[in-house]
């Protein structure tokens, strides 16, 4: 057993009402410069969708993660010797225009236009080539389109339903969205790290941040297509690839990721999973319907003696192993398995967990009237508004049952909830034991849903190196900064 | 006079500002080293340019290295017409598919504002000069014939006499201009080159072959961790 700790995150999409308040926190503390200003190392997208870059999940395309290759797993579009055979020319690399230009507009037209009978108006300026230009896409250009041909009709993930299931999910008394918002997952088995050429990229191993050396990355751009959930990003004025660092400085010093520090709806957890590195490249080879076990498999219980014994032998720190036992992530994804990982087809074994979304459920009508029996609050799973078949598509690899699983555990603390409650319901004892919860637990479930405090969401360990931070660049002090580093400025040659 | 400073003094001048500043920027802080790759702005007309520059280059480099290392073995080689003619035409085919690609790389530079916006005084510098260099490299290849043979025979033992310390400048004082101009601007391109974008084919990713495929660092030293109780 090789034990490691990983700073784990989760995101409760049941919560998540697509305010952008964490891309735009994520935004202002480190993508607002130049060659960056197209980055959002957080975003979020409305699914079914396009997404961002435009359809990232069409891996036939961006050949990013990895795939099942005999007893092995291989990079999907690179590789040693691939990888640098296509060293000149990335053929699976996104471009700018697969994200969007950025632009910015001439408001100074607005003051200087002359008098006349029309509006003045303010047109829009490239920021790379700093001429004008006509805007073809921008950030959350695809927000809340649920129905549209051009986005929501071209999500990848529709590919697993047929064509009347599609059908069915476009009629407009159907439409429905939800948000997905998406960061770096640092993975444990990045294939954004295993296709860098230079090794610039690396993952820490007290924490598990992935992150690149921005002084050995030489710009090959092989992660940027690496990476299956393209988090990688490429700064076309530095020559150097950038990404989510998961607020590292911040969680060193104690404090909360900005993205998540800010989150409106309180979707965001954050704590320490320990997990078994020895098992890594078998659960990355495990068949595509048993990946979410198997890599729920891995994280270990963290008041199992041995695991203690092991974690301590590896070097783990005693406040990193009590700061694991106090997880709300550990709870979501092991002692509840309500969390699922995105994608984990791609196979890169991300350590950021989804809580599904429990959409509204559509009422059985009967004579124009809502049927509201005990027996109606349970069974319409099946009939929720987005398929199961497409969660299964985003969350299980396509394993229908681990979907089911979970939303019938978040209707059972429902209903549970609403006895409590309101009382008019009878049926929660069955709900409950169906899905193997007790009261007690499903209280507990509400309550790190619903109720916990701050201290409780995000659990954040001791970095032991607290005086690091001294040697780095303060962090925004000046807008334009890099914020990170050592205090060499970006510029080209 | 003249000779003296170009074939003598230059090469020298040269080979020490490439040695003295690659390194000085490599262990002052590599932040600038990158391939600065400009494929996110512009992907399409990349690929003609640069796959047919880089292979082009590489192989007309490897055989200017081969000639230098083994004069003997090559003129061996050549003494047979055939061989020879294998040589020359492949020499001349990578040099033209490196011209072919330079070419295409400097019209899209050159008609794209995206990659207008990224280009630097330095890039369009040493582009000119690489230019000149492949130019003239395949105009000596197509005016002055067989040029493995006399290139192992009469230049390399120039070139061995600059790397033990004993330049002989008697030995090119003989050579065509065009031989010359590619031999003068070559030692420019060297001189220059720690100053430019090229510093990216001094950190050729070679060692992704021999590494492990996950690379995990500690910011602590675990044992000691491990002591605190």
């Amino acid at each position: 057993m090789n034990v490691r700790s990983q700073i784990s995150i989760l995101f409760h999409l049941d919560k998540c009402i697509g305010c952008h308040t964490c891309s735009i926190a994520c935004k202002n503390h480190w993508t607002d410069r130049k060659g960056a200003e197209y980055m959002w190392w957080n975003n979020v997208e409305t699914k079914p969708g396009t997404g961002y870059p435009h359809r990232w999940e069409n891996q036939e395309d961006y050949k990013g993660g990895w795939t099942k290759d005999g007893s092995k797993v291989s990079l999907k579009g690179s590789g040693k010797f691939r990888g640098l055979k296509n060293i000149f020319h990335n053929p699976n690399l996104p471009v700018i225009d697969d994200y969007y230009e950025p632009f910015t507009y001439k408001y100074e037209d607005l003051f200087t236009a002359p008098e006349c009978d029309d509006q003045p108006i303010a047109k829009a300026v490239s920021l790379i080539t700093g001429k004008e230009m006509e805007i073809k896409a921008g950030p959350n250009w695809d927000d809340d389109l649920g129905g549209s041909p051009l986005y929501a009709r071209k999500d990848p993930n529709l590919e697993r339903l047929t064509q009347q299931e599609q059908d069915d999910l476009f009629q407009v008394e159907r439409l429905v969205m939800m948000y997905l918002p998406r960061i770096c997952n640092h993975c444990l088995n990045p294939s954004c790290l295993a296709s860098c050429p230079s090794g610039a990229i690396y993952k820490r191993g007290e924490d598990g941040v992935v992150l690149v050396n921005q002084e050995k990355c030489r710009g090959w751009r092989m992660c940027v297509s690496g990476c299956p959930y393209k988090k990688v990003f490429y700064n076309w004025n530095t020559g150097k690839s950038e990404k989510c660092l998961l607020c590292y400085p911040r969680i060193e010093s104690g404090q909360i990721p900005a993205c998540m520090h800010s989150c409106v709806g309180r979707i965001r957890y954050l704590g320490v999973l320990l997990y078994d590195a020895d098992q890594i490249e078998k659960v990355a080879h495990a068949d595509e319907d048993k990946l979410v076990e198997a890599h729920r498999e891995m994280i270990l219980d963290p008041f199992d003696a041995k695991v203690i014994a092991a974690a301590r032998a590896n070097g783990v720190h005693d406040s990193v192993i009590e700061s694991a036992q106090h997880s709300p992530v550990y709870k979501f994804v092991k002692e509840w398995k309500m969390a699922l990982p995105l994608h984990p087809e791609y196979r890169t074994l991300p350590m950021l967990f989804y809580v599904p979304p429990l959409l509204p459920i559509l009422g059985k009508m009967e004579q124009d009237l809502y049927d509201t029996s005990d027996e109606a609050y349970f069974t319409t799973i099946e009939k929720s508004r987005l398929p199961i078949k497409y969660l299964a598509s985003l969350f299980s690899a396509g394993n229908e049952g681990t979907i089911r699983e979970v939303l019938k555990k978040m209707m059972a603390v429902r209903i549970h909830r609403r006895k409590e409650t309101v009382g008019d319901i009878n049926a929660v004892e069955k709900a409950l034991t169906e899905v193997g919860l007790t009261p007690k637990i499903a209280d507990d479930i509400y309550r790190l849903t619903a109720l916990a405090p701050l201290e409780e969401r995000f659990v954040i360990p001791p970095a032991h190196r607290e005086e690091a931070i001294e040697m780095t660049k303060m962090v925004l002090v000046e807008q334009g900064d890099t914020g990170f580093g050592f205090t060499e400025q970006p510029s080209r040659m | 006079m003249s000779d003296l400073i170009l074939f003598a003094i230059l090469p020298y001048v040269a080979l020490g500002i490439e040695l003295s500043v690659s390194l000085y920027r490599y262990f002052g802080g590599s932040y600038k080293f990158s391939s600065l790759s400009s494929e996110f702005l512009e992907q399409k007309e990349l690929f003609w340019g640069s796959t047919a520059w880089h292979y082009g280059i590489l192989m007309v480099l490897l055989g200017h290295v081969l000639g230098f290392l083994f004069p003997k073995e090559v003129i061996a080689f050549g003494n047979v017409s055939w061989r020879l003619l294998v040589m020359e035409t492949s020499a001349l085919t990578f040099g033209l598919m490196a011209l072919v690609g330079l070419v295409l790389l400097v019209r899209r530079r050159a008609s794209r504002a995206r990659i207008r916006a990224v280009t630097t005084k330095m890039d369009v510098f040493i582009l000119l000069l690489l230019l000149i260099q492949v130019a003239s490299g395949v105009g000596i290849a197509v005016v002055h014939r067989w040029g493995a043979m006399w290139y192992a025979s009469a230049l390399v033992p120039y070139l061995r006499s600059l790397f033990i310390l004993e330049p002989n400048i008697g030995l090119v004082a003989g050579m065509p201009p065009l031989v010359k101009l590619h031999l003068v601007n070559a030692y420019l391109i060297l001189g220059i080159l720690p100053f430019t974008r090229l510093v990216h084919f001094l950190v050729l990713p070679i060692s992704y072959i021999w590494r492990s495929w996950q690379i995990v660092i500690w910011n602590y030293d675990r044992k000691k961790i491990r002591q605190v109780k």
